[in-house]
């Protein structure tokens, strides 16, 4: 056990060098020098660039020196100082941005996995128990309503037709949940609603699936010989070992959750770390950019890292070797 | 009964494959047609539209449905319903392409990841890890942001990024071939491994290849439709189902919902289609998920006790 926690462990190391690679590789290494994007896009507003500005901007970046130095110093920038650079518009320090923002996409997030389990373990049990019935179709095609309509669209809806019928707007300031927990809740609810239903058809089906192929083991059988109820057959054998890859999708759906959560807290207004990075993608506001897709990335593979070491409590029969 | 029948050899029938669906998928059928429907419409947009794509008509904008424009005008009065089925062309050349690219991609990273294995597998493989751990829609806007938007720059990058990520599936199912008697026999008489590779490997998998694809296909859909929505995809005035939802069209659709109604209906239509299609192909194509009885195949219980009843009623008629 302890030997796999260590290779895995050791595992995520290169894992995390790449995503910094790509990370860096990707604003670095794109025709057209993001110095000559900045500049234009300056004097398309009408202001004019000097040269010196496009050395002070360069100087900024880090641009001035061969690749593998800026790579060298944005690393040791990252371990040595836990500094991520500063914003390009407003000097402000990029780790400053992301403190203030993310316990708004922690939430969100959160809630949306809550709501995405709360609909989708229930009717993907009961499709599986009922397969090929109406009860499976419907359930089904539930599942894949939740997958084709997109949550831009579903939010959209929720914006206009209240606004349209009711004149009611969502709160545009963001409620804190230390001074009004309700009303942060209230605040928060629909769009992790929606955020949670695109995710709960893949969810369920899933669920489905692993429940399928589990009820045609050796064991279940034997339970029902047994002339044990449905009900401790289905929650007590069956369940408890289909549920085992659905933890793993738990972990392959916190990078779908980010990017939704990107777009619903776009439409809702909602101050998290989506709206920091589309507001500078826009402005194009480099290690801002670079730093948020760092931390989540980064966040994302200790996630995995922590899905795959709790097998051993869920599944007995695994055995780290 | 005792009639030993000779088995004939399988062989993969399209018309077969059709009549299973007809038969035993009936909501997959429903996809298919969905699916054959966006082909058609994205195929014959121009025949199909009443209107050019970006016709304006500005003493009829903010319409609702009308007899003239059958789905209403947008706010410098474009008919919705043209700009709709010429979006279908944008869906239908984004989902294909971009599905084709990936599974591209998938393939030869998967196939060469697997077979190689060792340092190469490891490297490759921590590579996948990094780009699966950042949120694809982050990298997509990041990319997309730096190389410019418009059509064949979302389908390289979406093609790219669900390609790689793909990539981890064709692995599991070719590390599965490799260690099969076939493909040691093709090593041991000295077969090349690009042989071995195209000839033994690659048939092999093609039937969740096909799968793959069909199920890439709607994903890259509704990919393209968020990264136009949030501006980092094809840019206005192309009627992207997504874009149509963005932009300056969210201040006018509090005056003319319609606006916000057809591009998001058409979109959740043809990916549920595109999605059901797939889930039946599966189904058809994997021989895991069919039969299989147990006590909960339902349907299959049914047609056996059907046959059962009826040999029974043969027989007694026959002892009669």
């Amino acid at each position: 056990m302890r030997a796999y926690i260590l290779r895995r462990l050791l595992l995520t190391i290169p894992t995390v060098f790449f995503v910094t690679l790509i990370v860096f590789l990707l604003i670095r290494s794109i025709p057209g020098s993001i110095v000559d994007i900045m500049v234009n896009e300056q004097e398309s507003t009408g202001i004019s660039v000097t040269k010196l500005d496009r050395q002070a901007i360069e100087q900024a970046l880090g641009l001035n020196v061969p690749i593998y130095t800026q790579y060298g110093r944005w690393i040791s920038g990252i371990v040595l100082h836990g500094s991520l650079g500063e914003s390009l518009w407003d000097s402000i320090p990029v780790t400053q941005e992301i403190a203030a923002r993310w316990p708004v996409t922690l939430e969100l997030g959160i809630l949306a996995l809550i709501v995405t389990q709360i609909i989708a373990l229930p009717i993907g049990i009961y499709s599986a128990l009922r397969q090929n019935t109406w009860g499976d179709y419907l359930a089904r095609t539930f599942a894949i309503f939740c997958i084709a309509v997109p949550s831009f669209w579903l939010a959209t809806l929720v914006i206009v037709f209240p606004a349209i019928w009711w004149h009611y707007s969502p709160p545009i300031l963001l409620i804190p949940f230390n001074k009004d927990p309700i009303g942060n809740l209230k605040m928060f609810i629909i769009p992790a609603v929606i955020l949670g239903m695109s995710g709960a058809g893949g969810n369920m089906r899933i669920t489905r699936t692993m429940m399928l192929e589990v009820l045609r083991q050796d064991y279940i059988r034997t339970a029902w010989a047994k002339g044990l109820s449905e009900r401790v057959v289905v929650m007590r054998h069956a369940l408890k070992n289909a549920l085992i890859p659905v933890v793993t999708l738990i972990g392959y759906q916190i990078p779908v959750i980010v990017g939704g959560a990107v777009i619903i807290e776009d439409i809702f207004g909602l101050p998290g770390l989506g709206r920091l990075l589309t507001d500078a993608t826009e402005s194009r506001d480099y290690p801002i950019v670079s730093g948020v897709v760092l931390i989540t990335s980064i966040v994302i593979v200790f996630i995995n890292l922590f899905v795959d070491l709790s097998y051993g409590y869920l599944d007995p029969r695994v055995h780290y070797e | 009964m005792s009639v030993t029948t000779k088995e004939p050899k399988k062989r993969f029938k399209l018309a077969e494959l059709v009549r299973r669906m007809i038969t035993e998928q009936p909501l997959g059928t429903v996809g298919a047609l969905i699916t054959l429907i966006l082909l058609f419409t994205g195929i014959f947009a121009r025949w199909l539209a009443p209107y050019g794509m970006n016709d304006p008509h500005p003493l009829s904008a903010l319409q609702g449905p009308s007899l003239r424009f059958w789905l209403g005008t947008d706010n410098i009065g474009r008919d919705l319903l043209s700009r709709l089925i010429y979006g279908a062309r944008i869906s239908m050349i984004v989902g294909l392409v971009g599905s084709l690219l990936s599974v591209v991609i998938s393939v030869i990273m998967g196939i060469l990841s697997a077979y190689i294995g060792g340092v190469f597998d490891l490297t490759i493989q921590r590579f996948v890890d990094a780009v699966l751990s950042i949120p694809s829609l982050l990298l997509l806007m990041v990319v997309i942001s730096l190389i410019g938007t418009g059509m064949w720059q979302v389908i390289f990058c979406l093609g790219i990024s669900n390609g790689i990520g793909g990539s981890r599936m064709i692995r599991s199912l070719v590390i599965g071939i490799k260690s099969n008697l076939y493909v040691q026999a093709a090593v041991a008489v000295g077969t090349p491994t690009w042989k071995i590779l195209l000839q033994h490997i690659l048939p092999n998998i093609m039937a969740p290849i096909i799968i793959i694809f069909s199920m890439t296909v709607p994903s890259v859909i509704l990919a393209e439709a968020g990264l136009s929505f949030l501006g980092f995809g094809i840019p206005p005035p192309a009627p992207s189902w997504g874009g149509m939802l963005s932009g300056s069209a969210r201040t006018y659709m509090f005056k003319d919902p319609w606006m916000a109604l057809w591009p998001g209906l058409a979109l959740a239509i043809v990916v549920y289609g595109v999605n059901m299609f797939g889930d039946a192909l599966r189904d058809l194509l994997d021989p895991r998920l069919r039969g299989g009885a147990g006590r909960y195949g339902t349907m299959l219980k049914r047609r056996i006790s059907t046959v059962i009843t009826k040999e029974n009623s043969t027989k007694k008629i026959s002892s009669q």
